[in-house]
């Protein structure tokens, strides 16, 4: 009998982990990476002529980026590894297995595999404020990747605002760099990382991690400012100043030409949709996620997960998962068990979830935001739908959920799928029924997941 | 015109020539299209469905706000694609 094809979607840190464990085990695994050099997001490699030394890009996790760029390059002559590619609609195939189209280098292409392990990351969640869709304002993983990827800022005065631990570790990449972050806004308030800082100091490491960029920025002159509301981007046609209330309820305006925002992060679950696994609703970060066994199983026999796209870990997490789910795939393909590996495995992620309940304790979903969004603001900011749309459509057009709302309005029609307006709708549709979130649905996942040009022949 | 961006980190690679709305700019080798055209301009096109410019919002190829056309006809996510020598971009004159 033929070996299984195994594809491995994604080659973050989880995709990488699970194909360095089924290569482990003598199996030629197929890795499907839309980015053109592995990494993932967290640990993104710059295209050839803008490389720069790993503790330059990377900081304190340079020597884990290091290990999986160089696990990457190892791995490379071992497995069938299509970078540049993205799996746009994944198809059944009779008896069982699957049929990915793909699109890639070379044009379209359709690949089968027996068995899916889906790493397919996460992206910044957004929340609409005033000015929100301004040249200028950017998701805080986007001031990010200019940076690791390019060697450049978002702007020359950069404000950084949300919700989530990662806001003053940008800022301080930003000021390393020899940017200029002007103000760092957390939304969320004081008493909730007090509240969560016991449960914190879980993981000791990390949490000092935390607190050093914290301190690193008060010592810069630029504190994380937490509790604020009512944030608001200034200018016409391009970003001039960022407007905000302090927690007693002063108002404060610094001027800035880009603005790096994020709310949390959003699992990137398409893929997982279209291959048929089953979502589950995440009550504590709010969002419907595919989902996943603690050994890496989807409701699929034939469809794992690892990483942030089947729950919200982090890159530390997102390698223990890729690893622990690798060793999955190859128990169901009736290799021998490695029961010491699995325990340990489960062990650490058993620690981290621990860490990451207090994380995001710590860090709330501030949800609540949509009731100060203004009818006149857009929420879909790929077709210009607004908040006072959406409202209407539940109100006088008995739109009951997602996918109503979508046919209704074309919110979640546009070019992104929904990626970036769909969480926020669905508090939109959720506060303006006085229902449950959960109970508005989500947008269901659609071929193809991201546009691609009919020109190719397909 | 000064862009939006700012490079920070010097590229010694080649220099690699390209327009933008027939105007001759220079990029450098490893810069992807996004970059190389906030580096000279403040936004990418004009938003289709209303009044504004956008100039991309998510660089890792996920939101689709970045979608640019050149003067071949192609239309390219300027995020994931990388600056070619000669590349004539069409932004129907934004961000200056």
């Amino acid at each position: 009998m033929a070996e299984p094809v195994v594809a491995v979607v994604g080659a973050g840190p989880a995709g990488l982990r699970a194909t360095q464990v089924l290569v482990e085990a003598g199996l030629c695994p197929l890795l499907i990476d839309e980015g053109h050099r592995a990494g993932g997001q967290v640990y993104r490699r710059p295209p050839p002529g803008a490389e720069r030394p790993a503790s330059d890009l990377y900081g304190f996790e340079a020597g884990r980026a290091q290990t999986l760029h160089d696990l990457a390059d190892a791995l490379a002559p071992r497995i069938a590894y299509r970078p540049g590619t993205m799996v746009w609609s994944i198809a059944k195939r009779e008896p069982a297995g699957f049929a990915l189209n793909c699109l890639g280098p070379q044009g379209h292409g359709r690949i089968a595999a027996d068995r899916l392990v889906l790493a397919t990351g996460a992206m910044d969640r957004a929340l609409p404020f005033p000015g929100w869709t301004l040249p200028g304002v950017f998701t805080l993983g986007a001031a990010q990747i200019a940076l690791k990827a390019q060697g450049m800022a978002i702007g020359r005065r950069v404000a950084l605002v949300g919700a989530g631990p990662l806001l003053p570790l940008v800022a301080h990449q930003y000021a390393k760099a020899g940017a200029t972050p002007v103000v760092v806004l957390d939304v969320t308030p004081v008493w909730a990382k007090v509240r969560a800082a016991p449960r914190l100091a879980a993981m000791p490491a990390t949490l000092a991690k935390g607190v050093w960029y914290m301190l690193a920025g008060a010592l810069r002159g630029q504190p994380v400012r937490a509790g604020v509301r009512a944030i608001a981007v200034e200018g016409t046609s391009r970003v001039e100043a960022l407007a905000w209330e302090d927690a007693r309820g002063r108002r404060h305006r610094v001027p800035c030409d880009a603005v790096a925002a994020s709310f949390g992060l959003r699992s990137e679950a398409q893929a997982a949709d279209l291959a048929g696994c089953r979502f589950v609703f995440e009550p504590v970060t709010r969002q419907w996620q595919p989902e996943r066994s603690p050994e890496g199983r989807s409701s699929h026999p034939l469809v794992y997960l690892a990483g942030d796209g089947s729950g919200i870990g982090g890159a530390d997490v997102a390698e223990l998962q890729g690893e622990r789910t690798a060793l999955t795939v190859l128990a169901d393909l009736g290799r021998p068990r490695d029961a010491a590996r699995e325990a340990r495995l489960d062990r650490l992620l058993a620690r981290q979830a621990g860490f990451r309940a207090a994380l995001e304790a710590a860090y709330p979903y501030p949800h609540h935001l949509v009731e100060t969004i203004a009818d006149d603001e857009i929420v879909c900011r790929c077709e210009g739908i607004t908040a006072g749309a959406l409202r209407r459509a539940a109100t006088e057009r008995d739109a009951h959920e997602m996918n109503r709302l979508k046919a209704l309005t074309r919110a979640g029609m546009g070019r992104c799928q929904g990626r970036v307006c769909g969480h926020a709708a669905a508090e939109i549709l959720a506060r303006t029924l006085t229902v449950p979130v959960e109970t508005v649905g989500r947008l269901r996942g659609q071929a193809p997941i991201k546009p691609i040009p009919l020109r190719e022949p397909v | 015109m000064s862009g939006l961006f700012q490079r920070l980190a010097p590229r010694l690679g080649a220099a690699i020539p390209f327009t933008i709305d027939g105007m001759p700019a220079e990029a450098r080798a490893g810069d992807l299209l996004l970059g190389a055209i906030l580096l000279h301009r403040r936004a990418l096109r004009r938003f289709e469905f209303g009044p504004g410019e956008r100039a991309g919002y998510c660089l890792m190829g996920a939101c689709q706000d970045c979608w640019i056309g050149l003067a071949d006809g192609r239309r390219v996510r300027a995020c994931t694609t990388l600056v070619e020598p000669g590349m004539a971009v069409v932004t129907g004159g934004v961000g200056g």
